[in-house]
């Protein structure tokens, strides 16, 4: 049956929603893993029911579950992330040398091509990789051991590698986003990296277009155009137009420039969604409004989309990894509050309703578009 | 045989009993039954110790015979009815957090 599948992680498990091909009706099996923090899940593109999930809790610790049967029953795989060689270490929140330390798993994508294949980005940032479907892990130490590692500082949520994007045709083209160090760019599979992070701006650090220190939030690519980057950055929403060498601002109307994540249409390339957020630490939407805004320029003008959030008195915030889009047409956007609450639209933004309510508080969100 | 008492968390990721039984050899120690435990339960790897240092994770705890045992040498003999399988060896996360 044509439909859709919300992968829900939270702080309290995971949840999977399920959707009728006009995405009107909704049933939500969970919590998986109750009690354990899902900072992510995620499906294989190739092979729908293959689905990945990162659960941790401060008490026992990283795991990683997975599914073969569209997150009915899931089974506990390997959980070892052990850096490779000589650990090194990153900056301190105080200036000071500070070892590597691996805490969790905040971001899980599965190969385009191989089911068996996943990618882990992890806290202290680090990429890894699977390839027997999450059995045991590698890492691709190129990135930590980049010589600019020894000054990356962690962002308030930690030194997290939280977006990986995968070239859909250049299997050796990854690119990745660290808080708070920049975007990285591997051209050979993941064994060298360098900064793409020219045309960022950061008041917050001492010289604000450094190579790196910058605090990306959030990357998305459309896979038609996959040279055309957007950013939300801790300040500003930035666009490349040549695979990260260079970046402009794009931030133009916003009622704030400050979020976290930042979605493309799946049908317009030039159609972008974000959730401007209050900063630097308030973290609530402005004006106790929450809106999404659409551009339909590739950024610079925006428009808010209201219909059916709430107008007043919402003070909840959009974590990075918390909004998603479906493949059908028109184009479905997602996405998950610290409320609890999972929003959708099945018209590209225009009308919004809650699929669910007073789940915990929302990590993550990643939609599946249903044969 | 050895009983170790699991909490729930680990419980329903190994799918286990709220108790399983071990054969440990002697000397049984917090080590060995660890060991014990992790050789017959790979999956609770990294959960209870670290999966390098093989060191406790700082909020599991170890209790055994109305005792906490979190801060002793992971060498030490375990008391006798451990040993005996007359007490379980107890493993718990730390009351803390939300």
């Amino acid at each position: 049956m044509a439909g859709v599948r919300v992968l829900v992680g939270t702080r309290k498990g995971a949840f999977v929603i399920t959707g009728d091909e006009h995405r009107q009706r909704w049933e939500v099996s969970g919590p998986h893993f109750g009690g354990w923090e899902v900072y992510h899940v995620n499906g294989s593109p190739v092979r729908p029911n293959r689905i990945y999930a990162s659960s941790s809790t401060a008490w026992f610790g990283q795991t990683i579950q997975r599914s073969d049967d569209g997150g009915k029953t899931w089974t506990p795989v390997g959980n070892e992330f052990a850096y490779e060689g000589a650990t090194g270490t990153h900056q301190w929140y105080d200036g000071t040398p500070h070892p590597w330390e691996f805490a969790r798993v905040w971001h899980l994508e599965p190969s385009l091509s191989d089911p068996e294949t996943v990618y882990a980005g992890v806290e202290d940032a680090a990429l890894f990789r699977s390839r027997d479907g999450g059995d045991s892990w590698q890492e691709l130490a190129g990135l930590r051991t980049h010589a600019s590692a020894p000054s990356w500082q962690p962002g308030a949520g930690g030194l997290c590698l939280h977006t990986i994007l995968l070239h859909p045709t250049d299997p050796n083209r990854i690119i990745v986003a660290i808080s708070a160090a920049g975007a990285f760019r591997s051209d050979d599979g993941g064994t060298s990296w360098r900064p793409i992070n020219q045309g960022l701006v950061s008041d917050q650090i001492p010289d604000p277009t450094a190579e790196v220190g910058h605090c990306v939030h959030r990357i998305a690519m459309h896979p038609s155009r996959p040279d055309v980057l957007f950013m939300q950055k801790h300040w500003d929403v930035m666009r490349s137009d040549d695979a990260g060498e260079s970046w402009q601002e794009v931030s133009g109307n916003l009622p704030s420039d400050f979020g976290f994540p930042i979605e493309v249409h799946p049908h317009e390339p030039d159609t972008i969604y974000v959730i401007p957020i209050t900063s630097d630490s308030e973290h609530y939407p402005p004006d106790g409004k929450l809106r999404v805004y659409r551009s339909r320029t590739g950024g610079n003008e925006w428009e808010a989309l209201t219909r059916g959030l709430p107008q007043e008195n919402c003070y909840l915030n959009v974590l990075r990894d918390a909004m998603a889009m479906d493949t059908l047409s028109p184009g479905g956007v997602y996405f998950g509050t610290s409320g609890g609450d999972v929003y959708a639209s099945a018209n590209d933004g225009d009308t919004w309703s809650a699929i669910v309510r007073n789940l915990p508080p929302v990590l993550s969100i990643e939609v599946q578009t249903l044969p | 045989m050895i009983r170790v008492a699991l909490p729930t968390h680990l419980r329903k990721m190994a799918n286990t009993p709220h108790e399983v039984r071990l054969d440990v050899e002697p000397p049984v120690t917090q080590r060995s039954v660890l060991d014990a435990l992790e050789a017959t339960y790979p999956i609770l790897r990294g959960t209870i110790r670290d999966h390098a240092t093989r060191e406790r994770r700082p909020y599991v705890r170890f209790f055994a015979c109305q005792e906490d045992l979190s801060h002793t040498s992971p060498d030490d003999p375990l008391p006798e009815p451990i040993a005996t399988g007359t007490e379980p060896f107890i493993v718990l996360g730390a009351m803390s957090g939300g």
